[in-house]
C-alpha cells in the first residue's frame, strides 16, 4: 500500500470505526470458526462486514489466529473480488456491465457517471464520498442499462437520465463537503 | 383464444390470489411496496381474508415488472403500481370483477387487451418444467410448495427406488447437466456412486457467472424446494450424507430464501436425520461465493467450499471419485437439480417425451437485449432459435432489425439471422458454433458492433481469469488487445488471421473450460461477421456507429435547427454555424465526446 493510502486507512478509523469494538468482535468470529479448515472465506466476509473492508490489522490478526501466513490469508482476500483492501466511499455507484446492459448501452452510462463523478470504474474519491464500480448482470436485464447507488436501482437509463443522476450525486457530495449552496432546483 | 377474456366473479367465499412477483428484477423495481399496497387496500376495503397476496419468484415478463397476477384464471397486470393496487382492489370490492380493462396488458398488432397472463405471446409457446413453480408459490412457505406437490418425487424416490435403479431412471430420462458441459446426469451419479469411499458428496453450483443470465437465481428465488429436493435425490443415489449450495455472492436474496427454505425443510423431516422415516440422512449447508467467475468451474469451486483460492485444477481426477476435500463429489447445476426432482415426481418417461434426439426436456433462457420482451423463458428442446426470439421474445422493437443472437455468453457464440432456424439442442447449437450453455440469449441489433460485443465477453473472460495457466492469461490478453486494436482504429492486415490462430492455441491448452471456451465469441463473429472485422481494418469504418475512433458526429441539416445549443456545449470548440443556421462539425477538433449530441434538443446529431 502506498503511503496515502495507508493514511486514509487511518484516518477512515479515526472517524468511525471503534478499535477495540472491532477486535472483540473480530475475535468472536475466529472463534465461531476456530474448527472449520475451510472458513477462511466465511470469515474473510464477515470481518469485511464490521468495516466495510479488510483492514490490514484485520489480515493480520486472522493470519494469527488461524495459524497460516498472511501471504496466504492475503492471496485468498485478493483473488475475489468482493473483498476490498481499502475503505470504500461513504456511497457506492455500481454500473451493471452485464451482457443486456453492455448491448444497451452501459458504456455511456459509464462515460457520464465517470465525468460527472471524475472517477474511474474501481476507483474511489479523494474526499471518500464516491465509490464506483461495474457489476456483472443484477439480474434486472430487461430494465437495461441499469445502475445501483447503495441500495437504490435506476433502470432504463439514457445519456441525460444519466447524467441528471449523476450530477445530482456529485452537487450533494459537494454540499456536504461544504462547498456549494443548494442549487434552485433542489429548493424547489 | 379471444382477446376479452371472459369476465370472471369471483364467487363469495373464495380466496382471490393475488401473485406479486418479488424476485430480484420486480423487488427492485419496487414491487414490495405494491405487494403491501394491495394488502393493505384489501384490508381497508374489508377483503382482508377473501384476498391473499402471494409474494412469488419471478413470472418470466421482467421487462413488463412490477408484474402481478390475479386469481385462478391469471389476470396479468404488467408494470404495476400502488395507484393500480388501490384501484384494482377498490374494482374487486364493488363488483366482484377481476378485470379492470385500462390496466391490462395490450397485444402490441392488435392494441386489444390480453387478460390472462396464459395467453399473452409471451408465454403461449412455453412449457414450464424447471419454473412449475416460480411465480405461482409463496417461495419462503413451504406449505404453498408441498400444495404444489413439492417433495412427493423424493418420497416416491424414497419409497420405489433403490439408488441403482434411480440412477437408471435418471439416464432413462435423457437428462444432461444444465450447467454448461451437457453430461449425462445419470451417468455422473453412476461414476459417483461407484467411486470407492465412506464420506460423498452432492453439491449444487448455484455460481451463475455468465454475465447476462439469471435463470439459477430465479429457480432458487421462486422455488427453492424444487433444488433442495434435487439435491436430496441426488444424494440418495450416490450415497452421501451432506451437501453444499455454492451460491454467488452477488445473490443476497437467493441466499436468504434458500436458507428459509432449508429450515422449514429441516422441520418437516425433508432434510436432515432419517428423511421421511426411510433410515437415509442428508443435510445441506449453504456457501457464500465471494465474486469470481472461474469458481464456478467445478473444481475451482471445490477449492472455494475449502476456503481457497478458487483455482481450477487438471482433471483426473474427476469429482466423481476426487472432489471435495478429497472424497467422491457430484456436481450439479441448480436447473439440472430442479429437473431431477420433477423427474423424481412424474417419472423419467414422461420427461423423455419432451424434448428431440440426445437432448431431451426443457431448457431455461435468460432472454434478453434488444428484443421486445426480456425475461425468463422455458421451452422444450428443440424449438428454433427463431421461435424463441420472435415468438415468444416479440424480435427487436419498432424500426430495428435482429441481427445476431447471442447464445451461452462468454463460452458461447454468435447466431447471425440466417441461422436462427437452428433449433435449439447440444448438437445443433454446437455445430454453428454456439452452446446451449448456461442459458443466456442476447439479442442484438443494427446498433451492435460484433467486434466490439466479442471485445465485451474477452475483456470479461480475461479479466476473470484465475492466470494459473498461461494459454489462458496470457492468450486472452494478446487476444483481447489485437481485437481492441482493431475497434480503435489500430487493426492491420493480417490480424484477423492472428486472431483465429492464437484462439484456436487458447481453446486446446488452456487449463480449464474458461480458457477453452473464451475464444468461442471471437471465432464465431469472424466466422459470420468477417466483414465487419475487415470494414474495422480496411476501411477504418464501424457500420454500427458504436467504435468511437472509427465514427464521427454529424449534424443532420433536416432537423438541424441552428439553436447553437451544441456549439455552447462543445468543449473544443469544434461546432461552427450561425444561429438559426444549419451547424456543422469540424472532424479535425472533434473529440468525439458525445456532449452535442446528448445536448441538441432536436436530436439531429448522430455517430455514423
Ligand atoms: C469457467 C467456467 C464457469 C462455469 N460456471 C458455471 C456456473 O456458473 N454454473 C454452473 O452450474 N456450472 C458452471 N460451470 C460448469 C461446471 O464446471 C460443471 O460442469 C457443472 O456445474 C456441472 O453440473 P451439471 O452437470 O448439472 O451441468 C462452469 C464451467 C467453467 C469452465
Ligand atoms: S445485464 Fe445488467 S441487469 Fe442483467
Amino acid at each position: 500500500m502506498s503511503e496515502t493510502e495507508t493514511q486514509k486507512v487511518c484516518c477512515k478509523e479515526d472517524q468511525g470505526l471503534d478499535t477495540a469494538e472491532l477486535a472483540a468482535e473480530l475475535a468472536a468470529i475466529l472463534a465461531r470458526h476456530a474448527d472449520d479448515p475451510g472458513a477462511l472465506i466465511a470469515v474473510l466476509q464477515e470481518t469485511q462486514r464490521l468495516a466495510g473492508y479488510l483492514p490490514r490489522e484485520a489480515l493480520r490478526e486472522i493470519a494469527r489466529a488461524r495459524r497460516t501466513p498472511l501471504s496466504h490469508v492475503y492471496g485468498v482476500a485478493t483473488f475475489y473480488s468482493q473483498f476490498h483492501l481499502r475503505p470504500r466511499g461513504d456511497r457506492v455507484v455500481r454500473i451493471c456491465h452485464g451482457t443486456a446492459c453492455h448491448v444497451r448501452g452501459a458504456p455511456e452510462v459509464t462515460r457520464v457517471v465517470t465525468e460527472e463523478l471524475g472517477i474511474k470504474i474501481g476507483e474511489t474519491t479523494d474526499d471518500m464520498a464516491f465509490t464506483l464500480e461495474s457489476v456483472a448482470c443484477v439480474g434486472c436485464c430487461g430494465l437495461a442499462p441499469v445502475m445501483l447507488v447503495d441500495g437504490v436501482t435506476y433502470g432504463q437509463l439514457d445519456v441525460s437520465e444519466t447524467r441528471r443522476i449523476a450530477s445530482r450525486l456529485a452537487e450533494e457530495a459537494a454540499i456536504a463537503r461544504g462547498e456549494a449552496a443548494p442549487s434552485a432546483e433542489d429548493a424547489e | 383464444m379471444s382477446a376479452h377474456a371472459p369476465v370472471e366473479i369471483a364467487a363469495s367465499g373464495d380466496t382471490i390470489a393475488i401473485r406479486v412477483c418479488t424476485g430480484s428484477g420486480c423487488a427492485m423495481n419496487g414491487s414490495l411496496a405494491v405487494a403491501d399496497r394491495f394488502e393493505n387496500a384489501a384490508e381497508a376495503a374489508g377483503l382482508g381474508n377473501r384476498i391473499r397476496v402471494v409474494r412469488t419468484g419471478c413470472h418470466g415478463l421482467c421487462e413488463r415488472g412490477p408484474v402481478v397476477v390475479v386469481g385462478e384464471t391469471g389476470i396479468f397486470y404488467p408494470v404495476a403500481t400502488e395507484a393500480m393496487a388501490d384501484a384494482i382492489i377498490e374494482h374487486i370490492a364493488s363488483t366482484g370483477d377481476l378485470i379492470v380493462e385500462e390496466y391490462l396488458f395490450r397485444s402490441p398488432e392488435t392494441g386489444e387487451p390480453v387478460a390472462a397472463y396464459s395467453d399473452v405471446p409471451f408465454n403461449a409457446a412455453q412449457r414450464r418444467v424447471v419454473l412449475r413453480n416460480c411465480g405461482v408459490i409463496d417461495p419462503e412457505d413451504i406449505d404453498d410448495a408441498l400444495a404444489r406437490g413439492a417433495y412427493e418425487g423424493l418420497r416416491r424416490v424414497l419409497h420405489d427406488f433403490e439408488p441403482d435403479a434411480l440412477i437408471e431412471e435418471m439416464k432413462a430420462s435423457g437428462l444432461r447437466g444444465r450447467g454448461g458441459a451437457g453430461f449425462s446426469t445419470g451417468q455422473k451419479w453412476r461414476f459417483t456412486r461407484d467411486a470407492p469411499g465412506e464420506t460423498k458428496y452432492v453439491i449444487c453450483n448455484a455460481d451463475e457467472g455468465d454475465p447476462g443470465a439469471f435463470m439459477d437465481r430465479s429457480v432458487i428465488e421462486g422455488d427453492p424446494h424444487s433444488v433442495l429436493e434435487g439435491m436430496t435425490v441426488a444424494a440418495y443415489a450416490i450415497g452421501a450424507t451432506s451437501g453444499y449450495v455454492y451460491v454467488r455472492a452477488e445473490y443476497p436474496l437467493a441466499v436468504r430464501r434458500l436458507r428459509k427454505a432449508i429450515e422449514q425443510a429441516r422441520e418437516r423431516g425433508f432434510l436432515g436425520q432419517n428423511v421421511l422415516g426411510s433410515g437415509f440422512s442428508f443435510d445441506v449447508r449453504i456457501k457464500e461465493g465471494a465474486g469470481a467467475f472461474v469458481c464456478g468451474e467445478e473444481t475451482a469451486l471445490m477449492a472455494s467450499i475449502e476456503g481457497e483460492r478458487g483455482m481450477p485444477r487438471v482433471r483426473p481426477p474427476f469429482p466423481a471419485t476426487s472432489g471435495l476435500w478429497g472424497k467422491p463429489t457430484c456436481i450439479n447445476n441448480v436447473e439440472t437439480l430442479a429437473n431431477v426432482s420433477w423427474i423424481a415426481a412424474h417419472g423419467a418417461e414422461e420427461y423423455a417425451a419432451m424434448g428431440t434426439g440426445d437432448s431431451r426436456g426443457t431448457k431455461v433462457f435468460a432472454l434478453t437485449g434488444k428484443v421486445r420482451y426480456s425475461g425468463l423463458v422455458e421451452v422444450p428442446m428443440g424449438m428454433t432459435v427463431r421461435d424463441l426470439v420472435f415468438g415468444i421474445g416479440g424480435g427487436c422493437a419498432e424500426g430495428h432489425t435482429v441481427k445476431a443472437v447471442q447464445i451461452g455468453g462468454p463460452s458461447g457464440g454468435c447466431l447471425p439471422e440466417h441461422l436462427m432456424d437452428t433449433t435449439i439442442e447440444y448438437g445443433t447449437l454446437a455445430a454453428v458454433g454456439a452452446i446451449v450453455g448456461s442459458g443466456g440469449m442476447v439479442v442484438v441489433d443494427e446498433k451492435t458492433c460484433m467486434v466490439d460485443f466479442a471485445r465485451y465477453f474477452l475483456s470479461f473472460t480475461q479479466d476473470e481469469s484465475c492466470g494459473k495457466c498461461v494459454p489462458c492469461r496470457i492468450g486472452t490478453k494478446r487476444m483481447l488487445e489485437l481485437v481492441t486494436d482493431i475497434t480503435e482504429g489500430r487493426g492491420e492486415e493480417g490480424d484477423i488471421e492472428k486472431l483465429e490462430r492464437l484462439a484456436r492455441d487458447v481453446q486446446r491448452a488452456s487449463l480449464c473450460g474458461l480458457g477453452q471456451t473464451a475464444p468461442n465469441p471471437v471465432l464465431t463473429t469472424i466466422r459470420y461477421f468477417r466483414d465487419e472485422y475487415e470494414e474495422h481494418i480496411h476501411d477504418r469504418t464501424c457500420r454500427a456507429g458504436h467504435c468511437v475512433e472509427l465514427s464521427r458526429y454529424v449534424i443532420d441539416p433536416e432537423l438541424c435547427k441552428g439553436c447553437a445549443v451544441c456549439k455552447k456545449h462543445c468543449p473544443v470548440g469544434a461546432i461552427w454555424g450561425k444561429v438559426k443556421e444549419v451547424h456543422d462539425i469540424s472532424q479535425d477538433r472533434c473529440i468525439k465526446c458525445g456532449q452535442c449530441q446528448e445536448s441538441c434538443p432536436f436530436d439531429a446529431i448522430s455517430r455514423v
